[in-house]
């Protein structure tokens, strides 16, 4: 899971890291999963010199957000996934191309979104233990931007992991 | 027709994995281990556990295939696994497998719906930790590869032969190798 989430996030693309991170963070805030949104906010953060602020108005207006309408476009298409994969239409689709989006972004924006729906329900389906300290995230994040998800330790793998 | 340029002759979600081989070699692995590797859950039950989710996600090309292959390893009992699809208060398994369905259910709506009381249920009825890890993992899993399928508008044959054949293939072969023999 962390490979995966290391080439969605992290691997070579045409989308830098900072947005595929606020693509993340978007979906995890929209799951309402504490742990995912708060350690890729600033993993995202980490990205964009520490852009908290950026991160936030993507997170709870990204319409107004000031980002390119390219991403935007993507993610209005996350947004639909987040919900279900069946809401994704030809239009939103066809709106992100002229924006500039490519079929490889198209596909790794619903990848990362598909993705996130999964780690944000095994992160809160299994109760796990989620710090509430925001310097340890601040932490997590410059790890995860800069080291990576192979060889960093977030903390929900360190955690004592018991089902409830 | 896929919003993108999938491979067309690939259903479901064979068409994204061989756009994206990076992508689809993690996803694989994982749901190998997941619906194939030894364990207390018997093969059959954990592929009941991704079609029941899959169903509930409404998502065509995952509940058959899963369907199926939970088809095959249960005798070819398809009806049993129709029941598990739309009745699953009355269908033919234990309690325990009912009491992780249960688990999977609401983790398919949101993982924090699963309750103390759920997770209690499924211990009363024998179930382990791992078993209810797994269950509530291969319940995450399948919400994410139900929203790539659909979410890319990939294609779903309809002759049931097609999903049995490919169960078959699955069954002996495994996700990794018939991946890998589709990639070769």
């Amino acid at each position: 899971m962390r490979e995966l989430a290391e080439i969605l996030l992290r691997g070579p693309s045409s989308l830098p890291s900072g947005e595929r991170e606020m693509i993340a963070t978007f979906v995890s805030t929209r799951n309402d999963c504490y742990f995912c949104q708060t350690s890729h906010r600033a993993a995202a953060a980490h990205h964009l010199n520490k852009n908290y602020e950026l991160v936030d108005a993507v997170r709870f207006d990204y319409q107004n957000a000031p980002v390119s309408n390219k991403l935007k476009a993507l993610l209005a298409i996350a947004d639909k996934v987040q919900e279900s994969g069946r809401n994704v239409t030809a239009e939103d689709v066809a709106h992100a191309r002229k924006e500039g989006a490519t079929d490889l972004e198209i596909h790794d924006t619903v990848l990362i979104a598909a993705a996130f729906c999964m780690f944000n329900r095994y992160v809160d389906g299994l109760a796990t233990f989620t710090p509430t300290d925001q310097k340890l995230y601040d932490e997590m994040g410059e790890q995860l931007a800069h080291v990576g998800y192979g060889k960093s330790k977030p903390a929900v793998d360190t955690a004592t992991v018991t089902a409830r | 027709m896929a919003h993108i340029s999938l491979p067309e002759e690939y259903p479901g979600i064979r068409g994204p994995m061989m756009f994206r081989p990076e992508t689809a070699r993690p996803l694989n692995e994982l749901v190998e281990v997941l619906l194939r590797h030894d364990h207390s859950l018997t093969r059959g039950e954990r592929e009941l556990i991704a079609t029941y989710v899959s169903a509930r996600n409404d998502c065509t090309y995952c509940q058959t295939i899963h369907g199926a292959v939970a088809a095959h390893h249960l005798g070819g009992n398809e009806e049993l696994v129709e029941s598990v699809k739309c009745d699953v208060e009355n269908a033919a398994i234990s309690e325990k497998m009912k009491a992780l369905l249960a688990i999977a259910g609401k983790v398919q709506i949101s993982g924090k719906l699963v309750t103390t009381e759920d997770v209690e249920k499924a211990r009363a009825q024998g179930a382990t930790d791992l078993e209810i890890h797994d269950t509530v993992l291969i319940a995450a899993m399948f919400c994410l590869c139900n929203r790539y399928v659909d979410g890319l508008a990939t294609w779903a044959p309809e002759d049931p032969d097609f999903y049995r054949k490919r169960a078959e293939l699955i069954a002996t072969q495994g996700y990794t190798q018939s991946t890998i023999a589709a990639l070769a």
